[in-house]
């Protein structure tokens, strides 16, 4: 194949219209480290870069460690840059991730959801993003591949803002939607050139004005550095509705910003998740809403910055809050979003139970009938008005770890 | 006013002189020393030098860590590591 992608409304591949999106977004520097489910998408981008559709520098590696430093490198050096990786390569990327953050480097990275080992596994659950939500990463965590494809773009967006100026992960869950095939309108490069100004970092490498990027720097600064950081994530939160908004002017598609929700206003029982689960949480309510039952949805699209004032806006009228975690946050007995969406209403007057459920790990299916006991017992909570326990591990065999 | 992030004039590392995080001085005997410039190639800092006036070594004691790689790779036994008393 040569020539330039094609675009327009095809059936591909969740990691093909990753991959093409993130072409159309003209990256510099491309590095990456093949693993699964995240290899489609990088093997779709060497093969552009191959076949000369694009004409990114993509840089082979031995590891994901070598490919964010290949990246902050050239970040600093004023590149746009790409990224993809997953589980054990986000793990091993650890302490480059909060280099990238705190060289305040606007990198675009997917994140193909999985879990982490052991044991071994490698189906999805978001314990590998959510495990690095302190590195100072913005994380977006997206529903289908068409948001990927928008969000792609949008991330760039909002990295590049030079008021915020950090790096974007953009979080997809693993096969679920990596692997599916779906009708997706690809952007268009003209169409992508217009709604994406061209990077201009905020301060680049140069050899004619040489200066040092990520230095040393001893108690007397260090304090502020990392509290420019957290205003850095502030200041990105009206980016992203910004951004959401911007593209919805652009190209009609709108997902959210902070968050997006469905059927909330009067609603009674309000389930909270991120990623592919919205559209099965989607279809619950939708149900239930036919049988009178007063439930809603919050999706959580951004994760860091987390959205505790959109969130604590919509519960706050609810009688109970029933959050789906797919992932534990171990010797919390709950997921990270559990602990964060109790920890929003602390020190406000906004009482509302929170049921936590930890669901999904390792790729466990999570069908409709464990939503639906979910929502039973969130109803439970919501009529007796207390009762809201210890958060649960939903579906565990007790046949496989008792008796 | 702090940059955005820690960004500042390059080439810093010469006004910074850590020297003075040594233990053990390397002390460069020129009379065993053959010229051969192993301790130079082996140096970690780049700190080891021709001394000007001949074709023996030297190390520049202002950035010298002390580190002592080069006593242990000199073919001629000519550099020795002395605790050094400040």
């Amino acid at each position: 194949m040569t020539g330039k992608l094609e675009s327009g409304r095809k059936v591909v591949e969740g990691s093909y219209a990753v991959a093409h999106a993130a072409a159309m977004c003209r990256p510099d520097v491309i590095s990456a480290y093949p693993i699964t489910p995240q290899t489609h998408i990088v093997e779709d981008l060497s093969q552009f870069v191959a076949d000369g559709v694009i004409d990114s520098k993509y840089i082979n590696v031995e590891s994901e460690f070598s490919a964010l430093s290949a990246l902050v490198g050239s970040s600093a050096a004023g590149a746009r840059t790409y990224s993809a990786t997953t589980s054990q390569g986000l793990a091993l990327m650890h302490e480059v991730l909060f280099n990238a953050a705190g060289m305040r480097l606007p990198i675009v990275m997917t994140i193909v959801n999985r879990s982490m080992s052991a044991p071994i596994n490698i189906w999805n659950d978001h314990q590998d993003s959510v495990a690095q939500r302190d590195t100072g990463w913005i994380q977006l965590y997206i529903e289908d591949a068409q948001e990927l494809v928008d969000a792609t773009v949008q991330a760039y967006m909002i990295a590049e803002d030079r008021d915020v100026s950090l790096p974007v992960m953009v979080c997809m869950d693993g096969f679920i939607l990596s692997h599916v095939f779906e009708p997706v309108d690809l952007l268009d490069q003209e169409a992508v050139d217009k709604f994406l100004p061209r990077f201009t970092p905020v301060r680049a490498l140069d050899p004619n004005n040489p200066e040092s990027f990520g230095m040393f720097v001893d108690p007397e600064y260090y304090m502020e550095f990392r509290y420019l950081v957290e205003q850095a994530m502030d200041a990105s939160r009206p980016k992203i509705e910004d951004a959401a908004r911007k593209f919805e002017s652009a190209f009609g598609r709108y997902y959210g910003g902070l968050i997006d929700t469905y059927e909330t206003d009067d609603a009674e029982i309000i389930l909270v998740a991120m990623g592919s689960l919205i559209g099965t949480l989607r279809d619950v309510v939708d149900d239930l809403r036919s049988k009178g039952v007063p439930v809603g949805l919050l999706k959580i699209r951004s994760f860091r910055p987390f959205p505790a004032d959109e969130i604590k806006k919509v519960i706050a009228d609810a009688k109970v809050v029933a959050v789906l975690d797919k992932n534990i946050s171990l010797g919390t007995g709950e997921g990270a979003v559990t602990t964060e969406i109790k920890a929003c209403m602390h020190n406000t007057d906004i009482r509302v139970p929170v049921l936590g459920f930890v669901v999904g790990l390792g790729g466990r299916d999570i069908p409709v009938t464990t939503v639906q006991r979910i929502v039973e017992k969130a109803q439970d909570v919501a009529r007796r008005g207390t009762g809201a326990g210890a958060s649960e591990f939903v579906d565990v065999k007790q046949d496989l770890i008792s008796g | 006013m702090i940059p955005h992030a820690a960004i500042g004039d390059a080439g810093t590392t010469i006004a910074n002189k850590t020297g003075s995080w040594r233990i053990f001085i390397p002390v460069y005997h020129a009379e065993l020393c053959n010229g051969c410039g192993t301790c130079e190639t082996f140096c970690p800092e780049g700190i080891v030098h021709k001394r000007v006036d001949g074709d023996t070594f030297t190390a520049d004691y202002d950035y010298c860590k002390g580190c002592g790689i080069c006593a242990r790779e000199c073919p001629k036994g000519a550099i020795e590591m002395i605790l050094e008393e400040k």
